[in-house]
């Protein structure tokens, strides 16, 4: 079993899932316009994550094998709808602002991912963390990537504005494309910075 | 000429491995080679003999530039003089005007587009290659004249980078870094360059506030007529002269630098097709598909469609940057079809794509960028198609002997 450390910090960096397992793009690109949107939506996952991988680890043994996606998804998709309701409930308009997103959580490749590769082999504490771990690491991307976009093409951060008054927004970032050439240039500083993935 | 060989040879040692410039040995190499022949040959078989290295392509590709460049330049130039009412008008000062608002723009593009290129040179250790040459005045050419030098230097670094050097530099580009770069500000700063209106400088008033005058270009006059009426009457009757055929052939209107002569664009087509430089394959392509598109398009009925359908493909030809996209862009020998049968299919579907977009999508006035674009991202896909379709024909043809 690897070690509580590893399993808590390897999604950061080294096993990220957006920039290295290239897992749950699409809802970095969607949210990522502003801060306020994409930290909602960071928080909810990571809730949904942590929740779901505990309670599939809990289940591990009694869900026999064959059926064990319709078990994993009856559960992810129990915990999303409590996320989505929780959101209207309390917080409308950013609920709102992320539409049909929160509920799509339930295909976010990182929760059913983590559930199969992780969950299902692993002791519920281990599961925890590891769970919490990737959502950390998937929160790292995501709220970056919002800055970035943020910054530029508003020029404010959660709202604040923070360049001068004759700044002129970057209409690139608030498109999809912009969030994606970020996502590549992350990608790009982070392979070249831990050199794992150089092939020369 | 020996004098600078030998001052070349003795300096040469500091700049290779082990010596003290060795990192800036590209800067080196590229004023080696640009003032000499290179001593060292290919080693292995086979070999070809050709004159026709990158170096004389992209050089060949700006001589054929030259000439709309100047003719850009006096068209701001005139543009400036008419639109200001100073009353000049001799050709030295429609040129002298120009010069003063275009060169900035083309010195801004090359200087911090040559920045990347060194820096990615350095970093990676590849040539620095005189493909920018061609990048780095492409790009100034299909922006308006009022264009905030900034963005200019976004652009292009936008264009180097993303466009070419993290897909391995010259060469290795999906895209036309060129295009790239003008993409970018396209989506980036949209009220800049959008397309259905044209730029003019005009001279700063006191407050400053105003830097340039707009008024419709003939693709947004010719979008705007409604059903029935006649289109070609609309463009006769708009702007100060009319934007009659002639003219808009000519050229002596508003518009991006480099985009409003069909004329310079067909003495560059001939230049670049006489050097054997640009493929002439794609330039009829293209042509062939504007005409076949348009005249597709001319056949809905007129009382029902809007009156830009009916317009004639002789004047789809001379509008917008039909001419320079299709001459200079298109033809980028890296982004472009390599095969024969696909640089017919390549240019076919990108004068097409050029009429369709004009024509039929509301947003977007111009289609020229993005349909080269488009068939950038296209143009491997055909060539492995052609490959393959060549590759069934022979063994069709095998297979008949066999059952014979």
């Amino acid at each position: 079993m690897a070690k509580t450390k590893d399993i808590l910090l390897d999604p950061l960096s080294d096993n990220n899932p957006i920039t290295i397992q290239i897992l749950g793009i699409c809802s970095a690109l969607a949210v990522t316009v502003k801060m306020e949107t994409s930290a909602v939506m960071c928080i909810a996952l990571t809730a949904v994550l942590t929740l779901s991988n505990f309670i599939m680890s809990l289940l591990r043994k009694v869900t026999p094998g064959r059926i064990r996606m319709i078990v994993e998804m009856a559960v992810i998709a129990s915990l999303v709808i409590v996320a989505d309701q929780f959101l209207r409930a309390f917080l409308f308009d950013i609920s709102r602002q992320l539409s049909v997103f929160v509920g799509l959580i339930i295909t976010n490749c990182i929760v059913m991912g983590r559930a199969e590769a992780f969950a299902m082999q692993n002791p519920p504490l281990p599961s925890l963390l590891d769970g919490f771990g990737n959502a950390m690491g998937y929160s790292a991307v995501l709220l970056t990537v919002a800055s970035i976009r943020e910054i530029l093409g508003s020029g404010t951060w959660f709202g604040y504005a923070l360049m001068p008054s004759g700044y002129m927004g970057n209409g690139l970032a608030l498109l999809a494309p912009g969030a994606f050439i970020i996502i590549g240039l992350i990608i790009w500083a982070q392979r070249t910075i831990i050199k794992k993935f150089e092939v020369d | 000429m020996k004098f600078i060989l030998d001052m070349h040879d003795k300096v040469r040692p500091l700049f290779e491995r082990g010596g003290k410039f060795e990192r800036l040995y590209p800067l080196f190499e590229a004023q080696d080679t640009f003032a000499f022949t290179p001593a060292e040959v290919t080693h292995g078989a086979p070999h070809v003999r050709d004159a026709l290295d990158i170096k004389r392509t992209m050089i060949t590709v700006v001589l054929a530039l030259i000439p709309v460049v100047l003719f850009g330049m006096w068209n701001v130039g005139h543009q400036y003089n008419v639109v200001n009412q100073t009353g000049a008008t001799d050709f030295i000062a429609n040129m002298f005007r120009g010069a003063l608002i275009v060169m900035p723009i083309i010195l801004t593009s090359y200087v911090v587009g040559g920045l990347w290129e060194v820096a990615f040179a350095i970093v990676r250790k590849h040539p620095i290659n005189e493909g920018f040459l061609v990048s780095g005045l492409l790009f100034p050419l299909t922006l308006p004249p009022t264009i905030p030098l900034w963005q200019v230097a976004l652009g292009i670094s936008f264009g180097i980078v993303i466009g070419k050097e993290i897909f391995g530099g010259t060469g290795f580009n999906v895209l036309n870094p060129a295009l790239t770069a003008r993409a970018f500000l396209f989506f980036a700063y949209p009220v800049q360059i959008t397309g259905d209106t044209v730029w003019t400088k005009i001279a700063a008033d006191s407050t400053g506030l105003i830097e340039g005058f707009t008024g419709a270009t003939p693709l947004a006059v010719a979008a705007l007529v409604p059903a029935g009426a006649s289109v070609l009457d609309a463009l006769h009757g708009s702007d100060y002269a009319g934007f009659t055929w002639l003219r808009m052939f000519i050229g002596t209107m508003g518009g991006s630098i480099g985009e409003t002569s069909a004329l310079g664009c067909l003495i560059g087509a001939a230049i670049l097709i006489g050097f054997g430089v640009g493929s002439w394959r794609i330039m009829v392509g293209s042509v062939i598909g504007l005409i076949l598109m348009s005249s597709l398009l001319n056949l809905l009925p007129a009382d029902n469609y809007k009156a830009f359908t009916q317009l004639p493909f002789w004047y789809h030809m001379v509008m917008g940057s039909f001419a320079f996209g299709t001459v200079y862009m298109a033809t980028d020998p890296v982004s472009a079809a390599a095969s024969n049968r696909g640089k017919w299919i390549y240019g076919g579907l990108i004068g097409a794509l050029i009429v369709l977009i004009r024509v039929t999508n509301p947003a977007y006035p111009e289609g020229v960028m993005l349909a080269i674009l488009f068939m950038n991202v296209m143009a491997p896909l055909i060539d492995h198609m052609v490959v393959q379709s060549h590759i069934r024909q022979r063994k069709a043809h095998l297979r008949k002997f066999r059952h014979a």
